[in-house]
């Protein structure tokens, strides 16, 4: 039996390298399904991704071109190929340690030109491919690998920081909202322009290991309930605010 | 391999240039259809003049935010298909060697030129210095090869760069132009021919793009958007791209092709001039500026009966062992003048069986005709 999306999957690729419970494989489906419902043409796509969990969404698992790059280069690199040759339609699809972290730079340089790429930016809030490390996005007060009392630092705000920038499309949805993630990223195939998509995944193995709540079905249910629309956040206390995600376009 | 005949894109004949626009022309010769940059001292005169010529002949240019940035991009537009260049300087360069590396590994053509200044560090911006000669070869971590020219002219800096694009996109490597501040800033005649001799990477639709059988040790290059399905990584990796991070003879096998498909082409690569090598006993070796004031040195030497040589090096990598060897072994005292603190020099030891003096000058000048001139008399 033929599954739906398997024409997107290189031949030769039997499984995905993450662990039980990640939101990347979500994610990797749920891309290829904006890419066919958009009906875009494989040729056309080129795929460029860093270092880290969600770099390996493309690479080699997609049937098109795929560019690998260094630990936070991504942007660079597929500024040069972009640039080079405009008829590429080229997605971006990373961590936010490689993203924001080491790329924090080339992030805010690739938003503030509007080059025309379709970054897709899958945030754990960890260092996960090296062992759980604090990254960027890690909340205050999380415990990682390197910080067993508790993250000291505030966590970026990644669709605040590239708005600033001076990104032209930015949304914020999490793997529990897939119909919303996939229409973001269906229009983000057709923006003209820089567009950053954050993408909540949950990484349960370095994440989840050291925080609460552990498991994947409960750091699933937990992004359900705390990921809502900035109209949903207008009723809530300080309090509620708090642990909330706001998510939608901004 | 076949190369092809184009129309020089700069008037032939004789021009009055800086090295650095020389470099820029030589580039464009070369069919350098992608530059991106940072400024740097002295090399930033190279990125300006790329940007007024790439939008003349509808190239693409790009000032990125960095190096890191810059090398990188040059990297991306290289697999989208497109020769591309970046220039710095010794900082600059500091800065790119991790994407050299990536550069290396995944078998991708690209020029850097490093028009070398005064360091360590930020040292003194716009002095000279050779002090990246090593580096040009071992910057990066892990075992690969590249290939370093030394220009020591203003046609030199348009001859040479131009070669490193077909050295470049001949063995699918980074190919770099080991200028300085002098050759930079220097201000000299050069001509330029009707027509320019130029090389491009190999092609085959369907060919694996990371292995090969054939003798030369290199694959055919697709572009982004030939319907390739590339799989450009810079993990180890098989003949088709695919990562392969746990077995050791595809570790083995990659290593020692990207090494062997330059040093077995060392003899062809490797490119070196002989000024009254046949009945000399004691020879000068070196490289860029320093071989010109060498090379006035020893033709005054010569007027005055001294039997003395100069083998000047216009390839610093691969290191041309064969032509160094040869030299060394007629010679009884072979002398080594370097703006550094002496990094050819080790090179040429490995070779030499005799006595190798190194003349070591690192002030930020050009090692003066007086000072080559003092050295060689106290061993004459």
């Amino acid at each position: 039996m033929v599954r739906a999306l398997e024409k997107y999957i290189r031949p030769g690729v039997k499984s995905t390298p993450f662990c039980p419970g990640c939101g990347h494989g979500i994610l990797m489906g749920l891309i290829l399904r904006a890419i066919d419902e958009s009906k875009m043409d494989m040729k056309k796509m080129l795929f460029v991704s860093g270092i880290g969990c969600a770099a390996w969404i493309p690479s080699p698992n997609f049937n098109g071109d795929t560019l690998h790059t260094l630990h936070g280069r991504a942007l660079a690199f597929a500024t040069g190929a972009k640039l080079y040759n405009p008829d590429l339609c080229v997605m971006v699809i990373s961590g936010d340690g490689d993203l924001s972290s080491i790329g924090g730079n080339h992030l805010i340089h690739a938003a503030r030109r509007n080059i025309d790429l379709k970054v897709i930016c899958a945030n754990n809030m960890i260092y996960g491919m090296t062992g759980g490390q604090a990254a960027s996005t890690t909340p205050k007060g999380a415990r990682t690998s390197t910080t067993e009392e508790g993250n000291p630092y505030q966590p970026f705000d990644l669709c605040n920081l590239v708005k600033a920038a001076g990104a032209t499309y930015v949304a914020r949805f999490s793997v529990t909202q897939p119909v919303a993630l996939v229409r973001a990223i269906k229009k983000s195939l057709l923006h003209s322009g820089f567009s950053f998509i954050e993408v909540l995944s949950p990484c349960p193995t370095q994440f989840g290991r050291r925080n609460r709540p552990d498991r994947p079905d409960e750091m699933m249910k937990d992004l359900i309930r705390r990921c809502i629309l900035e109209e949903e956040a207008k009723g809530l206390t300080q309090e509620e605010m708090a642990e909330r995600i706001i998510t939608g376009e901004f | 391999m076949p190369s092809r005949w184009v129309k020089s894109p700069f008037p032939k004949g004789m021009h009055y240039l800086s090295g650095n626009d020389a470099a820029a022309e030589g580039a464009v010769a070369a069919g350098c259809r992608f530059y991106a940059g940072y400024p740097i001292t002295p090399s930033s005169e190279i990125m300006e003049r790329m940007a007024l010529r790439l939008r003349e002949v509808r190239g693409v240019f790009i000032q990125m935010e960095d190096e890191i940035a810059s090398i990188s991009a040059v990297i991306g537009a290289s697999w989208a298909g497109a020769k591309a260049m970046t220039a710095t300087s010794g900082p600059g360069f500091s800065l790119m060697q991790e994407a050299i590396g990536y550069a290396a590994f995944t078998e991708t053509p690209c020029v850097i030129i490093d028009v070398q200044r005064a360091g360590p560090c930020t040292g003194q911006a716009t002095r000279v210095g050779s002090g990246d000669i090593m580096q040009a070869k071992w910057g990066s971590h892990g075992d690969y090869q590249v290939i370093a020219l030394s220009p020591w002219s203003v046609q030199e800096m348009y001859d040479l760069t131009l070669g490193a694009f077909n050295l470049s996109e001949q063995y699918r490597v980074p190919a770099f132009v080991m200028a300085d501040e002098a050759v930079g800033h220097l201000r000299e005649s050069m001509s330029v021919n009707a027509r320019v001799e130029i090389w491009d990477r190999k092609k085959k639709k369907g060919g694996s793009p990371f292995g090969t059988e054939e003798k030369d040790g290199v694959p055919p290059m697709p572009a982004f958007g030939e319907g390739e399905r590339l799989l450009v990584t810079g993990s180890t990796h098989n003949e088709l791209g695919f990562r392969k991070t746990d077995a050791p003879e595809a570790h083995a096998k990659l290593v020692e092709r990207i090494n062997k498909k330059i040093l077995n082409h060392r003899s062809v690569i490797s490119g070196t001039e002989g000024y009254f090598l046949d009945d000399s006993e004691i020879f000068l070796i070196t490289y860029g500026f320093t071989a010109r004031t060498s090379l006035f040195v020893v033709k005054r030497l010569r007027k005055e009966g001294k039997k003395v040589g100069l083998l000047r090096l216009k390839t610093l990598w691969p290191f041309p062992e064969e032509a160094v060897a040869e030299v060394v072994k007629r010679g009884k005292k072979v002398m080594v003048p370097e703006m550094n603190q002496g990094q050819v020099v080790g090179e040429v030891r490995k070779l030499c069986p005799g006595e190798v003096i190194p003349l070591n000058q690192t002030d930020g000048e050009v090692i003066r005709p007086e000072t080559i001139m003092d050295e060689l008399k106290k061993i004459i």
